[in-house]
C-alpha cells in the first residue's frame, strides 16, 4: 500500500522500486506535475497560506485546534496504527507537553513566587516542552516495551488519572485548578500576540493570524518527519511488529526496543500538540486534559484510517472541527441548540455522538477510514478507464 | 484499629462490585476476544433504568428491569456490532466499543443532567454496629448480594453446559463451533450476562454512602478496568481477586489519606491505577492471566 503511493521528492532508490512495484506493473507513476495530488496539495498549500487573510478569528481559532489535533493524531497513529500499541493515555503526554511549556516559558509569578517558572526563551520552552513529553514516555517505557494491546491501553489510563491528579494537586507548577497563563511565543523578535500591532496588506494580524503560521510550519514538519519514519526502515519495522510480534523477533527487530521507541516518539508529538494547544488557548485548564480527551484521539485515527499521516491529520481535523462547526451554526440545525438553552442537543454533545457514531460506522463499514476511501474516489476521478477490458473491480480485488 | 477493620469491610464490599465490573469485561474477553470499553455505559443505562423506574414499580422490580436492560443493550452490541464486523483485528473492534461508549454515555449524561437520581434501595443510609465497628447495610448487602451472584456465576461456568461451551468457545472457537457449539449464541449470553452484572454494580455504585447516580458514575465504572487487568484479561478468579485488591486498595487509601497528605487530595481515587502499573511491571498479563505464547 504505502510503497505504490511514494511520491516525488523520494531518493533515488525508492523511486526506482516504487516505479518497478507501483501500480500492479503498469506504466511508472508520472511526475508530480501531471498528477492530480500535486496540483491539489500545491493548491491547498496555498489556500491554507492565504487563509489569516481573508477568514475572520472563530475559523483561525477551529484551524489551530484542528491543527494541534492533526499533530497529537500523528503520534497517536505512528503508535497505535502503526505499530499496534494501544494507547489511552495521550491526554497526559499533550498534558505535559502543555504545562512544560508553561512552566519553561513563564517567569516566576504570583506575590511570593508561588509559581514556578524558569523564564527560558520560549522557542527553547517549547523544545523542552517537548522533551519533557518525551522523557515521561521514556519513564513509561518498561511497561510501553513489555505490555502490549489491550494490557498497554487499559495501563495506559492509569497516565491520565495519576497526571489530573498531578496537574490539580502540584499547585507550584501547575496552578491547581485554576491553570496557569500562557506565555505568547516569541521567535526572533516578532511576538506571537495581539501587540505590538502589525497589519499586512489591509488586515490587522493578531495573536491567530500570527499563531497560524507558526502551527501550519509545526503540522508540516510533523508530518513530514512522520512520512519518513512511515515509509523508511523503522516504518517497516512497526507495521511488521504489528502484523506479528514474533516474526518480528524472529527476523531480528528489537521488538520491546521499538515499542519503547515508538512510545516515546508518540509522547514526543503529544507534548508538540500540547504546545500549540497552550498558545492558543492562552490558559491551561486541568480539566480539559481528561481520559475523554484520549478517546477524542483514538477516534481521530480511528475515523481517518489507521497507520497512516494522511488519515491522522485527516481525523483530526474532522474530530476538532465538528464541535466548533456545530456551535457555530446551532441555530441553523435541526435538534442541536447553543448550550444551556432548551432540551435540544448542545453542539458539544451532538459533535460527540456524532463522531462516536462515526468511529462505529467507520469500522463496520469502511475498515481503513476515511482516507483510503478518499484516495479511491480520487483515483477513480483521476484515471477513467474507458474501455478497459476487465473491469476495475477486479483490480480492487487484487490490491486487497 | 477499628478504624482500619471497617476500612477493610468497605473495601471488601466495594471490592466485591468492581469484581462484578471487571468479571463482565473477562466474560466478554474470553467469548469474544474483544475488550468491551463500553462497559461503563452499560453500567450507566443499568443504574439508569433502576432509578427512573423504582417509584413506580417498587425497587425489585425496578432492579430487575435494569439488570434486564443492560443486558438487552449487552446482547444488542454484540448482535448489531461484534458479529456484522468483518475488521480481523480485534483491536479495532475494541476501539469501535469506544464509539459506542462516546454516544450512549454522552446521550445518558444529557438525560441525567446536572440530576443526582436516588435508587430507592430498601437500604437508605442505615448503618449497623458490630462492637465498635459500624458499618453502613448497603455495604453489607454489597458484599452478600456480590457475593451470591459471583459464586453461582462460578459454579454455572464450571458445572452447566452454558459454561462448558463458554470455556470451549474461549479454548478454540473453531473446534468447539465443530463440535456443536454454536457461537453466535454463546457470544451473545456473555455479553448479556456481562450486561447484567453491570447492572447490579451499579446499583451498588451510587447507593450509600454515595449521593445517587450522576453522570460521573460511569467514571467509577472504568475503576474496574484496573481490577480485571491485575487479575488477567483472561482469568474469572483474577476478576475476582482483581476487584478485591482494587477495592481495599481504594478503601484503605482514602481513609488514611489524612497521613498521606503530601501525596496530594483524591489520591484514593488514583491509587488503583498505581496499582495496576506496578503488578502489570511484574507482569505484563496481570496475575492469573495466561502468560502469552507464540508457536511460530
Amino acid at each position: 500500500m504505502s510503497e505504490s503511493s511514494v511520491s516525488h521528492p523520494a531518493p533515488p532508490e525508492s523511486a526506482v522500486r516504487a516505479a518497478a512495484g507501483g501500480a500492479g506493473g503498469g506504466p511508472g507513476r508520472p511526475s508530480w506535475y501531471r498528477r492530480p495530488g500535486g496540483y491539489l496539495t500545491a493548491a491547498a498549500a496555498v489556500v491554507l497560506l492565504a487563509i489569516p487573510f481573508y477568514v475572520e478569528v472563530f475559523w483561525l481559532q477551529a484551524g489551530l485546534f484542528a491543527m494541534a489535533a492533526a499533530i497529537g493524531a500523528i503520534g497517536l497513529n505512528l503508535l497505535t496504527g502503526a505499530t499496534g500499541q494501544l494507547s489511552l493515555g495521550h491526554a497526559f503526554f499533550i498534558a505535559v507537553g502543555a504545562y512544560g511549556y508553561v512552566a519553561m516559558a513563564a517567569e516566576p509569578a504570583g506575590g511570593g513566587g508561588e509559581l514556578l517558572g524558569l523564564g527560558l526563551p520560549t522557542p527553547v520552552a517549547m523544545v523542552g516542552a517537548v522533551l519533557l513529553a518525551g522523557l515521561a514516555g521514556l519513564a513509561f517505557s518498561p511497561i510501553a516495551g513489555r505490555v502490549s494491546g489491550i494490557y498497554l491501553g487499559i495501563a495506559s489510563i492509569a497516565l491520565v488519572f495519576i497526571g489530573q491528579h498531578l496537574l490539580f494537586n502540584a499547585a507550584s507548577v501547575t496552578g491547581g485548578f485554576n491553570g496557569r497563563i500562557v506565555p505568547e511565543f516569541t521567535l526572533l523578535g516578532l511576538s506571537f500576540a495581539d501587540t505590538p500591532e502589525l497589519v499586512l496588506a489591509g488586515v490587522p494580524f493578531g495573536a491567530l493570524e500570527r499563531l497560524w503560521y507558526l502551527g501550519l510550519a509545526l503540522a508540516a514538519g510533523s508530518a513530514l518527519f512522520a512520512r519518513g519514519v512511515l515509509r523508511g526502515r523503522p516504518g517497516r519495522a512497526m507495521n511488521t511488529i504489528r502484523d506479528h510480534p514474533t516474526a518480528a523477533a524472529v527476523i531480528g527487530i528489537p521488538v520491546a526496543r521499538y515499542r519503547a521507541g515508538v512510545f516515546v516518539l508518540s509522547s514526543m508529538y503529544a507534548g508538540l500538540s500540547g504546545v500549540l494547544l497552550a498558545l492558543v488557548f492562552q490558559q491551561t485548564v486541568p480539566d480539559y486534559f481528561d481520559l475523554f480527551l484520549s478517546l477524542d484521539y483514538l477516534a481521530m485515527i480511528v475515523i481517518g484510517g489507521l497507520g497512516s499521516v494522511g488519515g491522522a491529520v485527516l481525523g483530526g481535523v474532522f474530530v476538532a472541527l465538528l464541535p466548533q462547526v456545530l456551535t457555530r451554526y446551532a441555530d441553523s440545525l435541526p435538534l442541536v441548540v447553543a448550550a444551556g438553552t432548551g432540551d435540544g442537543l448542545a453542539p458539544a454533545e451532538a459533535a460527540r455522538i456524532l463522531y462516536g457514531a462515526a468511529v462505529v460506522a467507520v469500522v463496520l463499514f469502511i475498515p481503513g477510514g476515511l482516507l483510503p476511501l478518499w484516495q479511491r474516489c480520487r483515483d477513480a476521478v483521476a484515471r477513467p478507464r474507458p474501455n478497459s477490458a476487465p473491469p476495475p473491480s477486479d483490480d480492487k480485488e487484487k490490491t486487497r | 484499629m477499628i478504624k482500619l477493620l471497617e476500612l477493610l469491610v468497605n473495601g471488601v464490599s466495594i471490592g466485591a462490585v468492581y469484581a462484578l465490573i471487571a468479571l463482565g469485561f473477562v466474560i466478554i474477553y474470553r467469548a469474544t476476544e474483544v475488550v468491551n470499553f463500553a462497559h461503563a455505559s452499560l453500567v450507566l443505562v443499568g443504574g439508569y433504568i433502576t432509578a427512573v423506574t423504582h417509584q413506580h414499580i417498587g425497587f425489585w422490580p425496578a432492579l430487575g428491569l435494569g439488570i434486564a436492560g443492560a443486558a438487552v443493550l449487552g446482547a444488542a452490541l454484540e448482535f448489531l456490532l461484534i458479529r456484522r464486523s468483518k475488521a480481523e483485528n480485534r483491536h479495532i473492534l475494541a476501539i469501535a466499543t469506544i464509539g459506542i461508549d462516546i454516544v450512549i454515555i454522552a446521550q445518558l449524561t444529557r438525560m441525567i443532567g446536572a440530576d443526582v437520581l436516588a435508587m430507592g434501595d430498601p437500604w437508605q443510609n442505615q448503618v449497623v454496629r458490630i462492637g465498635e465497628v459500624s458499618i453502613a447495610q448497603t455495604r453489607i448487602a454489597a458484599f452478600v448480594i456480590a457475593a451470591l451472584v459471583l459464586t453461582g456465576f462460578v459454579l454455572a461456568f464450571k458445572y452447566t453446559s452454558w459454561g462448558l461451551s463458554m470455556r470451549a468457545a474461549a479454548e478454540d472457537d473453531e473446534t468447539a463451533s465443530l463440535m456443536g457449539v454454536r457461537l453466535g449464541r454463546v457470544s451473545m449470553s456473555a455479553w448479556a450476562v456481562a450486561g447484567g452484572l453491570a447492572a447490579l454494580a451499579a446499583l451498588f455504585l451510587t447507593v450509600f454512602p454515595t449521593p445517587g447516580l450522576d453522570r460521573a458514575t460511569s467514571l467509577a465504572a472504568i475503576k474496574a478496568f484496573p481490577a480485571a487487568i491485575i487479575g488477567g484479561l483472561d482469568s474469572t478468579n483474577g476478576a475476582l481477586a482483581g476487584g478485591l485488591i482494587v477495592g481495599l486498595t481504594e478503601s484503605l487509601v482514602t481513609g488514611y489519606q489524612g497521613d498521606l497528605t503530601f501525596l496530594g487530595r483524591g489520591l484514593g481515587e488514583v491509587a488503583p491505577f498505581i496499582v495496576m502499573v506496578a503488578i502489570l511491571l511484574i507482569r505484563p498479563t496481570g496475575l492469573f492471566g495466561v502468560k502469552e505464547t507464540a508457536r511460530v
